[in-house]
């Protein structure tokens, strides 16, 4: 078990603009951190130079204490699940698992438990002799868990396992995973660009974007206290609404969005004229899609509400204060003094 | 809503003619059994000369496919084996391709794997421009390469072949494994670094195993390619203990203007054959998806 950290870490391909831009962070020991960002942000990037895939143009890599910045893959001590899986194509699930103990040399008994171990987590037992081209989506990605798994690694690197499952595997996957991770504690970097994912499973979330890190927090701390704009809109589905009043941007959440009548006189709230435009029923919950002044705007009620306002008609909304959360216009940064 | 959806819906059944299939099938199988025919032929003719006596072959009205007058013999092949050097050339000619094979795949492969992974169009261009070496005909490179072979001490001798074949061998099995090498995904390699290895263990047992297809490639085209040479082979050497097959039996069977056709077929035959099973019991390696499964999808 340790902590991985990365130093002002820099990666430029080429004259691009750097694909990793002084990245500084740390992963505590035993933590599952998740890096959550659009795609091209550089998650891969930064999760190939902690392995070792990549060398840094500048900055270091540090895991338990010690500086591997010019150590090769094989000498940290991780194991890292691919975008893709990498299997190998030419061998059984039982030698893709046994691949990484072979290299390390392990004894051939001690092997073949560690491989049983592993694939009986995994739900693998009934495959073992098949090849990765006669497996489904989500059956590959399971052996190269059990691959990562089996070496008892320091740290684990996971580049978006879960991307090629439909959407009820991957529900019970992340189930899994994290159950899985919390059981073994090893420290676990998780590449997403899924916000679900990444708010369901993560101790602690790092925003990413174009190369930076926008923010770092838990899920909590990242959805209800938003750094900048970025975070705000990236987050949320439908995302952080922003009206734009002076040199301010006026930030809530969808759900914090109610008529003016609901809200209780002795709490402040902010008053904005919404015009609501279209309904949307999800079931648990409705969307009126709408505008203020010129902004689009969206609310958020459970299902089981009356909503005593019709579409097409301006209605007064409110938001309590303590849910509003203002940016500079300018900026983007998030502004802590109320206007 | 417009007059197509105010109709009532019919499948377009015109696009699905019946009989089509079957016919589409007809046309495919009379192609398969055109080119088979095709590609088929000579060799037949090959098989059927090298057991036809003379007043067979030599009468013009006689249907090459079958034996017409005489009965078959094996008096060609006696001839071949005691009266010429032809086991002397078979031997040369499996040493200098079993040696010629080894310093190919010994050269040829490290060189895809380098210029494949050399990032950007480098590596490409590169393949290129060594590719475009073997196109140089050997018979115009055989007059420096004379020079060569002389200052090695090598004239007269079966080992010039295997200094001087690789020059044609090397380039055109770089470029032959350059695209294997880039079907193969780097994901599989920089993974078995992750699982403990260096680069080049990682190298050898995980991309060297998905490129064996590749590997049997280049061992066959060399072979193949080490066979037909005959320019050099002529050039360099002389003397009828040295010569492979391609130059040996045709000095040694055609005297003078006569050609000594029935043997001449069988010298070509008895290397042919190994070659055309050797290409069969591979087929399968070649074509079969050997990345599939590698990386999702
Ligand atoms: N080998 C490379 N050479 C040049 N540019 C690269 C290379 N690898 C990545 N990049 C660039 O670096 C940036 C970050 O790429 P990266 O793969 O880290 O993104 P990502 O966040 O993992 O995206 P995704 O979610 O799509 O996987 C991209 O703009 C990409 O084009
Ligand atoms: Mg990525």
């Amino acid at each position: 078990m340790a902590s991985v950290e990365v130093r002002e870490i820099v990666k430029q391909f080429g004259e691009n603009a750097p694909a990793v831009d002084h990245i500084s962070l740390t992963a505590q020991d035993g933590e599952f951190l998740v890096l959550l960002g659009p795609s091209g942000c550089g998650k891969t990037t930064l999760l190939r130079m902690i392995g070792g895939l990549e060398p840094p143009t500048s900055g270091d890599v540090v895991i338990g204490n010690h500086v591997v910045t010019h150590l090769p893959p094989r000498a940290r001590r991780i194991a890292m699940v691919f975008q893709s899986y990498a299997l190998y194509p030419h061998m059984s699930v039982h030698d893709n698992i046994a691949f990484p103990l072979r290299a390390q040399g392990t004894p051939k008994a001690e092997q073949e438990k560690r491989i049983n171990w592993a694939a009986s987590i995994l739900g693998l037992d009934g495959l073992m002799k098949r090849k990765p081209r006669q497996l489904s989506g989500g059956q590959r990605q399971r052996v190269a868990l059990a691959r990562a798994l089996v070496r008892e690694p320091s740290v684990f690197l996971l580049d978006e396992p879960l991307s090629n499952l439909d959407a009820q595997r991957r529900a019970s996957a992340r189930d899994e995973l994290q159950q899985f991770q919390r059981s073994i504690g090893t420290t676990t970097i998780y590449v997403t660009h899924d916000q679900v994912e990444a708010m369901g499973m993560g101790d602690r979330i790092a925003v990413l974007n174009l190369g930076t890190v926008r923010q770092i927090g838990t899920p909590q701390e990242i959805y209800d206290d938003p750094a900048d704009t970025f975070v705000a809109t990236f987050l949320g589905s439908p995302p952080m609404n922003l009206v734009e009043r002076g040199t301010m941007l006026h930030g809530f959440r969808p759900e914090h969005f109610s008529p003016a009548a609901w809200h209780d006189a002795a709490n402040p709230f902010e008053r904005f004229s919404f015009v609501p435009h279209r309904e949307e029923y999800l079931g648990a919950e409705r969307l009126i899609y709408g505008e203020v002044g010129d902004e689009k705007v969206v609310a958020r009620f459970p299902a089981t509400t009356q909503l005593d306002f019709s579409i097409g008609h301006p209605v007064e909304f409110g938001v309590a204060t303590r849910h509003m959360r203002y940016f500079d216009a300018e900026s983007g940064v998030r502004s802590y003094e109320t206007p | 809503m417009s007059a197509a959806a105010a109709q009532p819906y019919e499948p377009d059944i015109s696009s699905t003619k019946r009989g089509g299939k079957a016919a589409r099938r007809g046309v495919l199988y009379l192609a398969a059994i055109f080119f088979s025919v095709f590609a088929a032929l000579p060799f037949a003719w090959m098989v059927f000369t090298v057991f036809k006596s003379n007043q067979d072959l030599y009468n013009g009205q006689n249907v090459p496919f079958r034996f017409n007058e005489g009965s078959p013999t094996l008096d060609n092949i006696r001839l071949l084996w005691n009266q010429t050097n032809y086991p002397t050339f078979l031997q040369n000619t499996v040493v200098v391709s079993i040696l010629v094979v080894i310093i190919t795949l010994l050269v040829a492969v490290p060189a895809a794997y380098s210029l494949t992974r050399l990032v950007g169009r480098w590596g490409e261009n590169l393949g290129i421009a060594i590719f475009l070496v073997y196109l140089i005909p050997p018979t115009l490179l055989f007059i420096p390469m004379t020079r060569v072979v002389a200052v090695l001490g090598l004239k007269n001798s079966m080992f010039s072949m295997v200094v001087v074949y690789p020059t044609f061998t090397i380039p055109f099995c770089t470029w032959l494994m350059m695209g294997f090498f880039k079907s193969v995904p780097w994901d599989i390699e920089e993974q078995a670094m992750i699982d403990g290895y260096s680069r080049v263990g990682a190298i050898w047992r995980a991309v060297l195993p998905v490129s064996l297809p590749g590997i049997l490639t280049v061992i066959v085209f060399t072979v193949a390619l080490t066979l037909h040479e005959f320019v050099y082979a002529l050039a360099f050497v002389t003397s009828s203990s040295e010569k492979p097959v391609s130059t040996g039996v045709t000095t040694e069977l055609i005297r003078g203007d006569v050609f000594f056709w029935q043997s001449l077929m069988a010298a070509a035959a008895i290397v042919a054959i190994p070659v055309a099973l050797l290409y069969t019991l591979f087929l399968d390696r070649f074509v079969a998806g050997f990345t599939l499964g590698a990386v999702k999808g």
